[in-house]
């Protein structure tokens, strides 16, 4: 992966610029010793690293303001970060840039239940603003398969999904409102309690700009009343198309799930070594997820198990108890870390339109078998967000480049099928060389035209998302 | 001008030197006499895909041909756009470009997100005739900056729209309202509880005395969260227009300004009071409370009420439409305008 020549002028200055961050933050707060910058060299994209200059932890949005503010005044990139779980390397740093991380800003703000919000600092955990709501009856739906660990900061960055977006929507349908400081140092407040704000969507335009806009220091997030009940039915068959079409069928005959989950024979393989979650033998399964009360499960778990009739299952299992249920969600959710337990894999993230779904699986399993790389599929499917993940040795030298080479066609694959590059993860470093393949040089004009409205210097983020040519003027 | 295809719309933008007016379906009438360009030339349906819930129009097409195609097919619009029409006072149809391109949401907006949320994909020509798409036709899409959600409710003002894609909803099998008959100064705290339940319920709204909540799904499913609705709120199931609220039909006809403010639930009821003192004369609300529909007498300013929030007068000349915006705000929209449209010639009347 290619990342711009940092700037030797900025290193030489080090010193300089810490103390003057030093000036402006508590003790603690900027660290740059080596082997503490260490744990800030990537994100859970790995295979890419980069200590950064110093990091920053700023406690408020008044202390983000004058960090930005300084660095703005020195030229020095910034780089925000929230816990470090992006797939797409969009928290990583480069040599000549601070690391802002918001780990330290993780309070709740207000609860308002009449009005279905909590207002939280954006360095709170995903899970945990779930957590502070739900002894009163309600949660927080986004719900990434990281929300132990990943922060509201970093969801709004990158618009993330979760396993119940089928019904619920992703993280910028769930988003009323932001606290942000831009790179020159002055605080917006976009958005707030109430539905429209008029003007411009620009909250709609910082959700999903991947930290090149602003630095989000506070969210406004609408919360809802948790459902009488939920329960999963598996379904497992013999073959991935026909799962393909039994999710088409059930997405037509008005039930509307909220979840649809799909994994294939190799991820079956993988979970069954990891946990017992008792799955059947089947080339492809789908845990379905229904809400409501005892009667509305009911009722559309049998419309579900019709459907599913129609195209011989070999299995259908409704849940009967809350353990039960638990079992059927424990594969699912240990499959990313079955699949690390064989190797080393990464994770795809393209989307397709679902009646593609036959086409792009059978197509991915060729391509599987030309690189003579293992690949698993696990995925929402009731909205064509595929989750392939490719294995490889990151020890065996060119394994990595071929394991990219043949996830770069996957990818293109999504788009030429009439998909996008990413449904959830975001761009970051990793499918930046790869945004020509969806858009013209104009589409990427424009968008680099917001950045520039924003942060007109190219000094917050500046080496994402966009593809290093098409920004090389910019970024100076 | 009346360009019949994308093509013929970039070559208009291109050549084009003066201001222009973009007319979908004529709700919003421009105020100043600067050239109209019709969209009705760009029209019909590019691609329907039922089993993938997605649809894809030219921004031309009126919404009634899309709601006819949908409703066929068991499918609608998630975000129950209104067609305010009759409430300004023209015979006109809208078009899906102009539900777009002013962010028209009806009641379900409070449980299935505005037309923002259900509209994944556009294509649009800037002030300078340059064709630009951004999303796509997947539900999920995360590829780059979001101008989808700029475009909607950016009132033209950021380029004309030549083709808008949404994800669609299952039409509901039912519905049922249950209504509470009490004064609007406690509606919003029976809406708030009426949200804060289980039942799912996707309409709340308070006309003349009556709170009306809606539940929708499957008819066993909807029988019996009406009735425990009912059981909760003390209140009785019955009949409510959704739709007569939705397009602020009660208003149509009548002389005076109308307004829409925008504001927590909670505040409704208090606003609603000021605006009554200031000489308010009928109030509607929708969104649990949050969204006042607000007949007035012609010219007097609504926005001399003390709120947080947001407040736009749909009809009337006056005073002006948009509200005025916070500085540092106005500043990044108006540098937003400028790279859209360095011409500054769409829609000088909106967005101002
Ligand atoms: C095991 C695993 C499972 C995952 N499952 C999912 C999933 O189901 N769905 C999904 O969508 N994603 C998933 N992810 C990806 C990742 O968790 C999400 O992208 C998450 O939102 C990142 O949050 P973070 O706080 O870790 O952000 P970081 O990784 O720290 O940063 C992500 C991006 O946000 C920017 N950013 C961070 N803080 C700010 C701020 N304050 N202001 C502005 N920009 C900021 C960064 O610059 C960077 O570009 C998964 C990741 C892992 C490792």
């Amino acid at each position: 992966m290619q990342m711009p020549v940092a700037n030797a002028e900025i290193i030489a200055s080090k010193a300089g610029i810490v103390a003057r961050l030093r000036n402006l933050l508590p003790d603690g707060a900027v660290i740059d010793d080596p082997v503490e910058t260490k744990v800030y060299e990537c994100d859970a994209l790995s295979a890419y690293r980069c200590a950064p200059l110093a990091v920053v932890l700023p406690a408020s949005t008044a202390e983000v303001a004058a960090v930005l503010r300084a660095c703005h005044e020195m030229k020095v990139p910034v780089v925000p970060r929230g816990s470090g779980t992006s797939l797409a390397g969009g928290a990583m740093p480069t040599a000549d840039s601070i690391i802002l991380g918001v780990a330290r800003l993780d309070k709740v703000l207000e609860t308002d239940y009449e009005n279905r919000f909590i207002r939280v600092q954006s360095g709170r955990t995903n899970l945990s603003v779930s957590g502070a709501v739900e002894s009163n009856g309600f949660f927080y739906a986004p719900d990434p398969s990281s929300q132990l660990a990943c922060a509201i900061a970093g969801n709004i960055a990158m618009n993330s999904g979760g396993a119940h977006c089928l019904k619920y929507g992703v993280t910028t349908n769930n988003l009323l409102g932001v606290t942000m400081v831009t790179m020159a140092g002055e605080i917006v407040e976009l958005g707030g309690a109430y539905l429209d704000s008029g003007g411009y969507d620009l909250l709609g335009l910082v959700c999903g700009s991947e930290g090149q806009l602003g630095v989000v220091t506070e969210a406004t997030l609408r919360i809802l009343a948790k459902p009488e009940g939920a329960r999963p039915v598996l379904i497992g068959f013999d073959d991935n198309a026909v799962a393909g079409a039994c999710v088409s069928d059930i997405i037509q005959a008005g039930v509307l799930p909220v979840a649809i989950e799909f994994m294939d024979r190799p991820i079956l393989e993988a979970v069954a070594k990891f946990v017992d979650a008792g799955y059947p033998d089947a080339e492809a399964l789908l845990v379905i997820e229904v809400e409501g009360s005892e009667a509305e499960i009911n009722h559309q778990l049998a419309l579900i198990t019709k459907i599913a009739q129609r195209h011989n299952p070999v299995e259908i299992r409704e849940s009967r108890s809350a353990a039960e249920s638990a079992n059927i969600w424990k594969g699912r959710k240990a499959a990313f870390g079955a699949m690390g337990q064989i190797n080393d894999y990464m994770c795809l993230d393209g989307t397709i339109p679902v009646s593609q779904l036959p086409l792009v699986l059978r197509r991915i399993s060729e391509l599987s078998k030309e690189y003579g790389l293992d690949v698993g599929n696990v995925f929402h499917a009731g909205d064509g967000n595929m989750h392939p993940l490719i294995l490889y040795d990151a020890n065996k030298p060119g394994d990595l480049e071929k394991c990219e080479d043949m996830g770069a066609e996957i990818l293109k694959l999504c788009v030429e099928v009439g998909g996008c590059l990413t449904g959830e993860h975001g761009v970051g470093i990793e499918k930046r060389d790869l945004m020509y393949e969806q858009f013209n040089g104009d589409d990427l004009e424009i968008q680099m035209a917001v950045k520039d409205v924003f942060d007109p210097e190219w000094l917050l983020n500046p080496a994402k998302v966009f593809p290093l040519d098409a920004s090389e003027a910019r970024r100076g | 001008m009346t360009p019949s295809s994308e093509k013929e719309l970039i070559q208009v933008m291109a050549d084009a030197s003066g201001p222009l007016n973009i007319v979908g379906g004529g709700t919003w009438q421009a105020r100043n006499n600067a050239e109209p360009l019709y969209t009705s030339g760009l029209s019909g349906v590019t691609l329907y895909e039922p089993e993938a819930l997605t649809l894809v129009a030219k921004a031309g097409t009126s919404l009634a041909e899309i709601e006819i195609l949908l409703a066929k097919n068991g499918q609608c619009l998630p975000f129950e756009p209104n067609n305010l029409a009759a409430l300004q006072g023209v015979k006109s149809t809208p078009t899906i470009g102009g539900v777009v391109a002013t962010n028209a949401s009806g009641p379900r907006r409070i449980s299935a997100g505005a037309c923002r949320d259900s509209l994944i994909g556009v294509r649009f020509v800037d002030g300078s005739g340059t064709v630009i798409k951004n999303g796509g036709r997947v539900m999920k899409n995360v590829t780059g900056y979001d101008l989808v959600k700029l475009m909607s409710g950016s009132f033209g003002t950021l380029g004309v729209l030549s083709e808008v894609s949404f994800k669609l909803l299952p039409a509901a099998q039912a519905s049922a309202s249950v209504l509470v008959v009490e004064d609007e100064k406690t509606c919003a705290a029976t809406m708030a509880r009426a949200l804060g339940s289980p039942f799912d319920v996707n309409g709340a709204g308070h006309v003349d005395g009556v709170t009306a909540l809606r539940v929708e799904g499957l008819s066993g499913s909807v029988a019996y969260r009406a009735t425990a609705l009912a059981k909760l709120l003390g209140g009785e199931i019955g009949e409510f227009d959704w739709q007569v609220l939705r397009d602020v039909q009660a208003f149509a006809g009548q002389e005076g300004d109308v307004w829409r403010f925008s504001v927590k639930p909670s505040d409704g009821p208090v606003l609603a009071a000021e605006l009554r003192r200031l000489g308010a004369q009928q109030i509607m609300f929708d969104w649990a409370g949050g969204l006042l529909w607000v007949l007035a007498p012609s010219g007097m300013d609504m926005r001399k009420a003390k709120y947080k929030g947001h407040a736009m007068l749909l009809r009337g000349n006056a005073l002006p439409v948009f509200q005025p915006r916070p500085a540092v705000i106005a500043a990044l929209e108006k540098a937003l305008r400028a790279k859209f449209d360095p011409k500054n010639i769409l829609n000088p009347d909106w967005m101002t």
